[in-house]
């Protein structure tokens, strides 16, 4: 990483370069991974409303999974998911990692 | 055409701020805060200024709106005094590290406890390592004058801080003068437009304000607000060089009022130049060589300029309204010492503390000041150099 001089950069610590939060992979905070079963999904979209981090993958309007590169596993998802048994479930990393 | 008004110090702040017309002002309504607020807030309710005003639960949501609003792009001004301050101080470092220039007349008032409303400086000289810019006034007129400049020196893009404009409570703030006011026409071709450099408002090229800034820039971000610190100085200079132009009333960081040939020099802040003032005139008039060195910036502090003034005096007393607690003397005490190291001067020095929670200066004070300061020349430092004026021992 080539660190810029004091020079170099915007002051006040202004980011010029908006949504560059993408560049920035948090996904290695996590202790609880989200696993998504599409067979149990509606589509209800809850989970995407509700993620803080943009985490759940969609395309043309229907979940498709789920972005571990950003994912922080906080379980707002599978906390918010309405159906019985829970379309997303939380794992610990260290049993769904080998 | 100059306007001839008699008003009190905080009237007089009021009536710079009417002039200066801020996008937003965010205030707490009640004490501490004044009657410069008291008195915008009805310019607000007759409509003579289009500012909007927001009214906040306290002086930290003050200071967190005015933040909100000049991040947004505004003009944000706001107004405190004493413990309002202390209640803004985590704001305070924000409001300069966002580099937003955010202009704030402060009345300057003790911090309890004991609980006491009058003046001294603690609480602007707690703050005096926030990263703002400090201008002390001596007077209603000052006020006036240095909150029309204070736009102009934190809006300068080589700036880009906030500055506190600080009077002293009650001598100041509630003491009625006549002062010289610009028509408001002047005064707002004076202050101009505000083009912020970033603003929150502005979606055709958006940015972010105030994110996680850890090891890797933090630091770089510091030396940045000391860039902007050290831009300083000579914007200072050029505002109050072309505000004189304006107005025949010229500006700079200090005063040196009748130091040229001065063997015996005073350093004061604030209200307290003027009381010096009128005892350095009747001691001139004794023939006694005495002056007076107004430091008008305390931030940013001018130790070559401060050094330069004080070159030929024999015997310096530095006047301090506020104490620091455990320190060598008080915070003027301390920058004056630090300026002198190095620059080949073994002139003594004394602190005298005074006028804290409002006890008050008299010419008799500022007098025995010089009479004990005469002793001096041609000894070292007294032992006894920190002294308290006006106090029962």
């Amino acid at each position: 990483m080539s660190e810029k001089t004091w020079k170099e950069i915007p002051i006040g610590g202004v980011i010029e370069d908006a949504g560059n939060a993408v560049t920035y992979e948090t996904g290695s905070w996590r202790t609880y991974r989200p696993i998504w079963f599409a067979d149990r999904c509606i589509q209800c979209l809850r989970c995407w409303i509700a993620c803080p981090d943009s985490a759940i993958v969609t395309e043309d309007g229907k979940v498709t999974g789920v972005d571990y590169e950003h994912c922080k596993g906080c379980g707002i998802c599978s906390f918010e998911c309405p159906v019985d048994p829970k379309a997303i479930e939380m794992k610990l990393e260290t049993d769904v990692e080998e | 055409m100059a306007r001839r008004l008699t008003l009190t110090g905080n009237d007089a702040g009021a009536e710079a701020m009417r002039q200066i017309d801020p996008d937003v002002v965010a205030a707490f309504p009640i004490t501490p805060q004044t009657e410069l607020m008291h008195k915008f807030a009805e310019h607000v309710a007759d409509g003579d200024v289009k500012a909007e005003f927001v009214l906040v639960e306290s002086e930290h949501s003050a200071m967190s709106a005015t933040v909100g609003a000049a991040a947004a792009g505004a003009r944000a001004m706001t107004a405190t005094s004493a413990n309002g301050l202390a209640l803004m101080w985590e704001i305070v470092y924000i409001a300069a590290s966002y580099r937003l220039p955010i202009v704030m007349p402060v009345i300057n008032r003790a911090l309890s406890g004991p609980i006491n409303i009058h003046c001294d400086h603690s609480d602007t000289m707690g703050c005096r390592d926030s990263g703002w810019i400090q201008l002390y006034s001596e007077g209603a007129q000052e006020v006036y004058d240095n909150l029309l400049q204070a736009v102009r020196i934190a809006e300068d893009p080589d700036v880009l801080l906030p500055v506190m404009v600080t009077f002293d409570g009650f001598i100041i703030s509630h003491t009625a003068e006549v002062l010289d006011a610009l028509e408001d026409a002047e005064a707002r071709k004076w202050v101009g437009e505000y083009l912020p450099k970033y603003s929150l408002l502005n979606t055709e090229d958006p940015v972010t304000f105030g994110p996680l800034d850890l090891q890797d820039y933090y630091f770089e971000h510091k030396r940045q607000q000391v860039e902007g610190m050290r831009a300083a100085p000579d914007v200072i200079r050029r505002v109050g060089r072309e505000y004189g132009e304006l107005t025949g009333r010229p500006y700079d960081l200090l005063e040196r009022y009748r130091t040229d040939d001065a063997d015996l020099v005073i350093i004061a802040l604030g209200s307290t130049c003027g009381t010096a003032k009128t005892v350095v005139d009747w001691m001139r008039d004794e023939g006694k060589k005495v002056g007076l060195l107004k430091i008008r910036a305390f931030r940013p502090f001018q130790e070559k300029e401060v050094a330069e003034s004080l070159k030929g005096a024999q015997a310096i007393g530095v006047l301090d309204r506020s104490i620091s607690f455990g320190a060598p003397g008080g915070p003027v005490h301390k920058e004056i010492r630090a300026a002198l190291y190095g620059a080949d001067c073994d002139t003594p020095i004394v602190n005298y503390i005074y006028g804290l929670g409002g006890r008050d200066i008299s010419t008799d004070h500022i007098r025995t000041v010089f009479e004990e300061l005469e002793k001096l020349p041609g000894s070292p430092t007294p032992e006894d150099n920190i002294r308290f004026i006006g106090l029962r021992e």
